[in-house]
């Protein structure tokens, strides 16, 4: 059985969008210990100046994911004996994008590409329609199943080298939820959703590295919805419909 | 930086330039194993319609596969965008089909 250290020796990236620097800590060790339990032990014991961001604590709001150890995590479901180099923790800000604070990144630019990606609801019916009912066998409805666990925690985001590299194209949350929706048979915007996902900073500047799929906390597959976007984008295309 | 179109004219110009790349090294097989002489090799392409239908072709699916890689490599790295990724991009166009087409004419020409 592993041995437990008595201290953990952490990093912690402090300062804002004009620059800053990692400060050191030690962290008492425990048997069970995530990395937001460090982050909140420095908070509380050493630090009360240090700003990050969290919730739910369960990994279902998806806001305090960060950089441990250049890995982007969800910290309150990550164990530091899974994320821990030797007796080192490194933990930054989410990459590719912006920073308010410390480890608390601005996430604007990430929601407004969901926006952007017409990954919201269109409405093929009125309030008094019936309901029409989908079954689980439903192939749309199996697509558009596979991906609406995201919990919009940036991971996908932060990890993929294609934002990094254009801080414009849409990204794998913003365009799995495209998917998602292009998907939901009850869903009216196909082919909005297509035309979003067309444009210069669309769907097709994915290099399939695979990055959102491999950190992906759900274990859900941003890479293979992307691929699925690109089918269709492009079957539309011949027909006309997008382009 | 790389729309529905632009993608969609790579990945065909991929796939037209796949069975020309396959059938190209078959031929410089055959050229070679034959033991073909320059001067052979010239005349039968001089004058032939179907090897400067052949090599006129990937020189022209060259041209924009390689121009729209290269402006997707270019844009990532050093960030560059609006027209002059255009420029960039229809310059490399035109110049690599001017090279290739002039490499063709040189060896179909009767």
């Amino acid at each position: 059985m592993r041995s437990v250290p008595k201290h953990l020796e952490v990093s912690i990236w402090r300062g804002d969008s004009a620059g800053g620097y990692f400060e050191d800590f030690q962290v008492p060790a425990q048997k069970n210990q995530t990395i937001l339990d460090v982050v909140s032990w420095i908070q509380q014991n050493e630090d009360a100046t240090l700003s990050y961001r969290y919730a739910c604590r369960v990994g279902m709001c998806g806001s305090c994911a960060m950089m441990v150890n250049g890995v982007p995590r969800w910290t309150c479901r990550t164990h530091v004996n899974k994320a821990m180099k030797g007796n080192r923790l490194e933990v930054a800000p989410l990459r590719n994008m912006p920073v308010i604070k410390d480890l608390a990144t601005d996430m604007d630019v990430f929601f407004d590409k969901w926006v952007k990606a017409e990954g919201v609801h269109h409405p093929s019916k009125t309030r008094e329609d019936v309901i029409e009912p989908i079954t689980g066998d439903n192939i749309e409805r199996a697509k558009a199943n596979a991906g609406i666990e995201c919990i919009n925690c940036a991971v996908c985001y932060a990890a993929c080298d294609t934002v990094r590299g254009n801080p414009n194209y849409l990204g794998p949350a913003a365009l799995q939820r495209a998917w998602t929706v292009y998907n939901d048979v009850k869903d009216a915007g196909k082919r909005a959703v297509l035309a979003a996902v067309s444009g210069r900073d669309g769907c097709h500047n994915c290099h399939t590295q695979g990055s959102c799929t491999l950190y992906c906390p759900n274990d859900l597959d941003p890479m293979g919805a992307i691929a699925g976007l690109k089918r269709a984008t492009i079957a539309a295309a011949f027909k006309k419909e997008v382009g | 930086m790389l729309n529905l179109r632009l993608y969609l004219v790579q990945r065909m110009s991929a796939m037209i330039m796949a069975p020309l790349v396959l059938g190209h090294i078959v031929v410089m097989i055959y050229a070679n194993r034959g033991g073909l002489s320059t001067g052979e090799i010239l005349g039968r392409t001089q004058g032939s319609v179907f090897w400067a239908t052949y090599y006129g072709v990937f020189v022209a699916v060259v041209s924009l596969h390689a121009a729209i890689g290269l402006r997707v490599i270019l844009a990532e790295t050093t960030g560059l965008k609006g027209p002059a990724l255009g420029v960039f991009t229809w310059g490399f166009c035109l110049a690599t089909l001017l090279l290739g087409g002039h490499a063709v004419w040189a060896v179909v020409a009767p």
